[in-house]
């Protein structure tokens, strides 16, 4: 072999003319945006802004519309209690978005799991600790079973949790013979279930344990998303498939593990709900599945995966909440608070778009 | 010339696909400290061969030696926690991630103590001090910041983070699939710069490529791949872009002198 000193150019050298000119290739030219493209960056680095600033927004106008009632401590305390089964949903939910899928069955996971707790507590006499351990597991393996179909069936995401959204609902019919578990019973039998609507007083505001609940669900899922590889490897997996499996990631097991991870927070959201409406109803939470979307969604977590934070859907769930009880307290009628989500839902994709256009 | 163990040497290989022979009893070898080019035209079986090398294909025959020992990878992941990096045509970087995030993507470094034993917290200081220190290396650090996301990089900053990260972390070689095929000009220009530096740090390099003068340019020798199997390797020094082009598409004989064994 020659040697490497002087390989041959003769003939070959025909981009010597280049030396002329600019080699600056990889540095940056100073930013000279207007001041959209300024936020759209900002935005872009920081996706949960947009519902920080909606929130912040719709707070001060529904408290002049509404008056000082609204900011009362007991309102806010209301609201927050109000979203926190639809915000626990939208915690799994958010899991599962930003891998670039969609969960239709989270709240039929939720409503079995609770009606399973309530059978074996109230009316088979399992300790209720255990019937919560079992809705546990059951939440977990019915997340599986949504992995499972997703990562080695190979079937989309909607269709997978389309259809085990009817399978979870048809089996909760069944076990709960479409007949709720009444409050009395639970009370009578096994009042641990109940333990998440026990409420405590601070500074004027009654707080349930079901409100900690869901900000702790948020707060520990934030940490594994940001904080650990698996979490890098979640957003990774739902930003690029094809590269997070060329750079070594096992993306099906991350996934199968996601949809296991929100199937076990639904169960949790499970047991808070029985706190939280007081009773084990299978007609319960029918429109969870799409309130908790719309949550994600507003919260500014992209479906095509990959961006948001998951703080973003708990932001969404409380703008939600912020714009039912504001509507209400000014005395609109309940068609346009949910006409006014609608807004959002859409307004809320728009951004999002206008955020993904982004280039450097 | 004395005798020097290769880095890696192919012996023999075939795989096939049904009636197809993709690879049809190969050689390859890869010597220390060079730069290999593979050409070879489209369907030769230029991938088929660096992917048995690198993992990602298991050959039906033939052996496989990394510095004289024997080994069958199973998956690339193998390969590379023996040091074998791979550089795909596509980066395989997460576009919405930061740059450090994507260089230490599926081998996070953890923090010291409970932190990380119990609650598996991630180092992220650790991890952006050597992706700054791997980047400043190689000259690459005119990035405002090594947590911005990769998306927000042009084109060849985006294929210096994945040469980067291959750099890093390789201990025997480095396969690089089309480095430059989706730059400009002035990038590929940087891009091959890099390709010599990593060289000169004593990492070995395969660069598959179609671009000709790249390949005169950088490579130490040139591996001509036709019909599954290795037709001959060349020095550039001694044959022109056109002769290669030439075996490559069978229209020139090798002369006796370059013939594979």
């Amino acid at each position: 072999m020659s040697d490497t000193s002087g390989p041959a150019r003769k003939g070959q050298d025909f981009e010597h003319s280049l030396d002329k000119s600019d080699k600056t290739v990889a540095a940056f030219k100073a930013r000279h945006d207007t001041f959209g493209a300024k936020v759209q960056h900002l935005l872009h680095n920081n996706p949960t802004l947009v519902p920080v600033i909606v929130l912040a927004v719709s707070l001060a106008v529904f408290g002049v519309i509404a008056g000082g009632r609204f900011f009362s401590a007991f309102n806010l305390s209301l609201i927050i209690q109000q979203v926190s089964i639809i915000g626990m949903l939208a915690a799994a939910q958010s899991l599962i978005i930003i891998t670039a899928g969609i969960d239709l069955s989270v709240a039929a996971i939720m409503v079995l799991m609770s009606v399973i707790m309530g059978n074996l507590a109230v009316f088979m006499g399992v300790p209720s600790g255990i019937a919560i351990l079992v809705g546990f597991v059951g939440g977990a393996a019915a997340g599986f079973f949504n992995g499972f179909l997703i990562t080695k069936i190979k079937l989309p995401p909607f269709i997978s949790t389309l259809g085990t959204w009817s399978i979870y609902y048809a089996l909760l019919l069944w076990l709960s013979g479409a007949q709720s578990i009444r409050g009395a019973d639970i009370d009578a039998n096994a009042p641990f279930l109940k333990f998440f609507g026990r409420t405590f007083e601070l500074v004027g505001a009654r707080i349930t344990l079901g409100s900690v609940l869901m900000v702790l669900i948020f707060v520990v899922l934030w940490y594994m998303l940001n904080h650990t590889a698996w979490g890098r490897h979640v957003y990774a997996v739902g930003d690029d498939k094809e590269a997070a499996e060329l750079a070594g990631i096992r993306t099906d097991r991350v996934l199968l593990s996601v949809y296991v991870v929100a199937g076990l927070v639904c169960a949790i959201a499970g047991w808070a709900s029985i706190g939280r409406v007081g009773s084990i109803s299978p007609q319960s939470f029918y429109e969870g599945n799409l309130q908790s979307i719309t949550a994600v969604v507003i919260g500014g977590i992209s479906l095509f995966g990959g961006r948001g934070s998951i703080m973003g859907a708990l932001f969404g769930a409380l703008i939600v909440g912020v714009f039912q009880s504001g509507l209400r307290m000014a005395g609109v009628d309940v068609l346009w608070q949910v006409f006014a989500i609608g807004w959002l839902i859409i307004i809320a994709v728009a951004v999002d778009q206008w955020i993904r256009r982004v280039s450097a | 010339m004395s005798e020097v163990t290769p880095v890696v040497q192919g012996r023999n290989l075939v795989k096939r696909y049904g009636h197809v022979t993709a690879i049809d009893n190969s050689d390859f070898e890869l010597r220390p400290g060079e730069i290999l080019a593979v050409i070879g035209d489209n369907g030769a079986g230029k991938s088929s061969i660096v992917k048995a090398i690198c993992g990602a294909t298991i050959p039906d025959e033939g052996e496989i030696l990394i510095e004289g020992k024997p080994v069958s990878f199973k998956s690339p992941i193998e390969a590379r926690d023996m040091g074998i990096e791979m550089v795909y045509q596509t980066l395989a970087l997460s576009p919405a991630l930061s740059i450090a995030d994507n260089m230490f993507m599926g081998r996070e470094i953890r923090r010291k103590g409970w932190m990380g034993e119990w609650l598996h917290m991630l180092d992220k200081k650790e991890m952006e001090r050597f992706a700054r220190d791997k980047l400043t290396e190689l000259g690459l650090m005119t990035v405002q910041s090594i947590t911005q996301p990769v998306e927000t990089l042009s084109g060849g900053q985006r294929q210096g983070v994945a040469v980067a990260r291959a750099a890093a972390f390789a201990t025997k070689f480095i396969i690089m699939d089309e480095p430059t095929a989706a730059l400009g000009v002035k990038e590929s220009r940087r891009v091959l710069e890099l390709i010599l530096d990593v060289k000169s740090r004593g990492i070995p390099i395969i660069l598959i490529s179609h671009n000709m003068p790249h390949v005169f340019e950088v490579a130490d020798r040139i591996h001509i791949h036709r019909l599954g199997k290795r037709l001959c390797t060349i020095s550039p020094g001694d044959f022109t872009m056109s002769d290669a082009v030439a075996m490559m598409t069978g229209a020139l004989e090798p002369p006796e002198s370059v013939r594979a064994a």
